[in-house]
């Protein structure tokens, strides 16, 4: 085997009252996809931030392509070829592509900026990961997941040894995922070490030749990933048996009335006129790819966009939705799928955001009972094992897992009738996930109706009484829920399979 | 929280010490007719109206947003009650006008933001132009002097203590008591902090933003009111000229960040006793008037710096949390 280009030895990293790493050791080699894998909080962006030099060691030490190096700051590190891309897009999105490709190192002409010579390396940079675009084109018409390829190609714009993605794929749809892949794997070819950090099992298992896991700051494993099966990762993650997601079971009681209908709604612009029902007690799950629609039915039956056509009925009555008011006075609850940006109020306390629909529902004027709340928040954070349990703490600290909790929490203190998670497990590590997905059979159990939202078909299928799925903006099929996820895959793909077009006809119309 | 007040207090007790060194009779009080007297007596009195209006200032700010028509708004509320007490009024219906009016300023202000979606800066600003000159139409361009014993009291009247800083004080311990009491401070602060959000958990974004710039016009009103019936005259040009920006100081001296969220009604007071006992102790330790200005300056700079630290921790925090741990 060759040298490794990252070699860290016995590295801790702390934190005022905290050990973030313990004497960790991680390898990385020219020409591999190495992928770090461990629950939120298990210290992979620790160990990442350790590498690139924005926290101190408290002790170990970095050998880089042989040499004993101290980064002070991520500067240093990409300086020296260790690039990385991080998880939100952390680019400007007004420049251009080349400018942001190129930004800090433009070629200049007397001085100034020399526009043509930079979109003309800026060109260069992009067909080596193969990516057709024009340079001179403003960033922000572009998808996210075109801006993602283009932040790599930024990062892999110094002659980078070492390209670090931290979660890269969490916001790209199947296509995207694979293009991505296929530069990594061109990069890979040529000798450059990828460190990727994923939440995606089914990636993991494509792309790296090698797996790290990491648990609660301390290093598990190193293994090949030929040699590593799903179940032994999983479990090296957990470090607990894997019962949990076994341990829903499909209910075979009978769903109550119907909850909402939705007949005919539909946006210009956003989703095609479709047709729903949801009854009390049931799960309906809603599968497609990114961009399918399936965000945009949520936020109409929601209210959060405004539908131009069709009706919706609650309990057999008209709703007028005029925003999510109206929604939340009839039962229904709507969790985002962008946590950050549409769920937590980060600077405030677990209590604070674990009461604000209810407290909203209630209007200023008539506050929730401090008693009341503190019952409320013990209760929840008990139940969702929301972790720390400390209800003070700003929610913005907590890891995303836990923040979902939070949100979810949010809606169930106020007892809805409906609740519509979008994307409720993106982006969690695996036990807060099978806490969520156990969490929404007992509600169901217990009377309540849910409309589940999840890029991940196995979850979809195995949580939901129905599916629906979803393709090009358009309503394509509802499945009952014995359907295996390749009939399901099929569906979202599309084409030209007979026998499946044939059954979902069978299943709109019944 | 307590960390964030620690340096504004240490600043105006810094001042306070200062001017006893150079005035050993600073802290002297004297009751006369029972009416306190002296410098500190003083300070409040004149810092009345920033305080009140920095109140109203710091609940805009918390939820995102700044008002800088409060001055012109002072403006006009002196120039009603002055016009209509001149022209034969109640001294009572006129500044019951007053009040009418600047509410009626606020729900426009609060309509171009929460309705239209104007950033904030620019349809404040809006008001803050034409409101110097709908003051001048009212007083027809003249300072409109009056001579009305009740409502002198407002501005220059003694209840043991200056009856403006009662009414400031009064204020400040209302909005303590409405905003923690009851869930309006919460809801000005969720939607301050991220109002996608709030507006998805139901909370009525728009009737909030409404109703703060609705009760910072109402503060600039009543600060106009102390202004004007101090000097019994209403001057549609200067009265409460650039009061604004030493509302906004005196928020963002007391540790209020003006990317909204969390806010000290507390640190508001600090700040706005700071930026007064600075305007008088230029006066007392005898900075030469054409240096004043600068001086104020080089004391505010140092007062933010000292903040900055502090600051720096939270907005680190903050990015901490966005990067979430893996």
């Amino acid at each position: 085997m060759t040298v490794p280009v990252v070699d860290m030895r016995g590295i801790s990293v702390e934190f005022p009252g905290v050990k973030a790493l313990q004497e960790v050791d991680f390898r990385l080699f020219p020409g591999e996809v190495h992928a770090l894998m461990g629950e939120n909080g298990a210290g992979k962006s620790t160990l990442i931030k350790a590498l690139t030099g924005v926290h101190p060691l408290a002790a170990g030490e970095i050998r880089y392509a042989g040499e004993p190096v101290a980064f002070t700051a991520p500067a240093q590190a990409q300086a020296a070829g260790i690039s990385t891309v991080y998880q939100e897009v952390n680019l400007c999105a007004n420049l251009t592509v080349a400018e942001n490709i190129l930004l800090g190192r433009e070629p200049r002409k007397f001085g100034r900026i020399d526009g043509r010579r930079m979109r003309a390396r800026a060109a260069e940079l992009l067909a080596r990961i193969g990516l057709h675009i024009d340079p001179g084109s403003v960033l922000e018409s572009h998808p996210i997941a075109v801006q993602q390829l283009v932040a790599i190609a930024r990062a892999v714009a110094v002659d980078a040894r070492v390209l670090v993605l931290d979660e890269p794929t969490s916001s790209l749809d199947a296509d995207e995922v694979a293009e991505l892949f296929r530069i990594i794997r061109v990069l890979r070819d040529e000798g450059v070490a990828v460190l990727f950090v994923t939440h995606f099992l089914e990636q993991v298992y494509e792309i790296s030749d090698r797996i790290t896991v990491l648990r609660n700051g301390r290093l598990v494993a190193e293994h090949p990933t030929a040699a590593l099966s799903r179940i032994d990762l999983v479990s090296a993650m957990l470090g607990r048996e894997m019962g949990l997601l076994e341990e829903i079971e499909r209910r075979s009681g009978t769903p109550g009335q119907a909850f909402l209908v939705a007949e005919g709604v539909g946006r210009k612009g956003s989703v095609a006129p479709f047709d729903l029902e949801i009854r009390s007690g049931e799960v309906v799950g809603l599968a497609g790819l990114l961009g399918s629609g399936r965000t945009e039915v949520a936020r109409l039956l929601f209210g959060a966009d405004k539908a131009d056509s069709g009706r919706i009925l609650v309990n057999g009555k008209p709703l007028r939705l005029t925003g999510p008011r109206a929604a939340i006075e009839a039962g229904v609850a709507f969790s985002s799928e962008d946590r950050k940006a549409e769920g937590i109020v980060a600077d405030l306390s677990v209590r604070d955001n674990l009461i604000l629909a209810m407290q909203a529902a209630r209007g200023w004027a008539r506050p929730v009972p401090r008693k009341l709340a503190d019952e409320l928040v013990a209760k929840y954070i008990e139940l969702l094992d929301i972790r720390p349990a400390d209800p003070d703490r700003a929610v913005g600290n907590l890891s995303g897992g836990n923040q979902q909790k939070v949100l979810l929490a949010r809606w169930l203190v106020t007892q809805p009738k409906l609740l519509i998670l979008d994307e409720p497990t993106r982006g969690i590590d695996v036990g807060a996930k099978a806490q969520i997905q156990k969490v929404v059979a007992d509600l169901a159990a217990e009377g309540m109706a849910v409309l589940f939202i999840s890029a991940e078909l196995e979850e979809v299928v195995r949580v939901s009484d129905r599916v629906v799925v979803m393709r090009d903006r358009q309503k394509v099929a509802e499945l009952d829920g014995d359907v295996g996820v390749d009939d399901v895959m099929a569906l979202i793909a599309g084409g030209g399979d007979h026998g499946v077009d044939h059954g979902v006809e069978k299943a709109v119309a019944s | 929280m307590k960390n964030r007040l620690l340096w504004p207090v240490l600043a105006l007790v810094a001042l306070l010490i200062l001017n006893v060194v150079v005035t050993p009779t600073f802290f002297s009080l004297r009751l006369q007719d029972g009416h306190l007297y002296g410098s500190l007596i003083d300070i409040l009195r004149n810092g009345a109206p920033t305080l009140l209006i920095a109140l109203g200032m710091t609940l805009v700010i918390a939820t995102r947003g700044i008002d800088l028509s409060v001055g012109a708004v002072a403006a006009i509320a002196g120039a009603v009650t002055c016009t209509h007490i001149a022209a034969g009024g109640n001294p009572w219906v006129a500044m019951g006008l007053a009040l009418a009016l600047c509410a009626v300023l606020g729900l426009w202000n609060g309509f171009l933001v929460s309705v239209l979606g104007i950033q904030p800066i620019i349809a404040t600003l809006v008001l803050m132009t034409a409101g110097r000159g709908i003051a001048m139409l009212i007083t027809e361009g003249q300072i409109v002097t009056v001579d009305s014993p009740v409502y002198r009291q407002v501005g220059a009247g003694f209840l043991v203590l200056p009856i403006a800083i009662l009414i400031s004080l009064a204020v400040l311990g209302l909005v303590a008591l409405v905003t923690r009491r009851t869930a309006l401070g919460l809801l000005i602060e969720s939607v301050g902090v991220n109002p996608s959000a709030s507006r998805l958990a139901g909370v009525r974004a728009r009737t909030i933003i409404w109703t703060v710039y609705v009760f910072a016009a109402l503060c600039a009103a009543v600060a106009g009111l102390m202004i004007s019936s101090n000097v019994s005259a209403a001057d549609a040009n200067n009265a409460g000229l650039w009061i604004e920006m030493d509302a906004i100081l005196a928020v963002v001296i007391g540790g209020t960040s003006l990317a909204g969220g969390r806010y000290s009604l507390t640190g508001t007071l600090l700040g706005a006793l700071i930026i007064q006992t600075l305007t008088t102790t230029v006066y007392t330790i005898g900075i030469k008037p054409e240096i004043t200005l600068v001086f104020k300056a080089v004391v505010v700079i140092a007062v933010c710096l000292m903040q900055a630290p502090v600051r720096v921790r939270v907005g680190g925090r903050v990015r901490g949390k966005q990067g979430v741990p893996a």
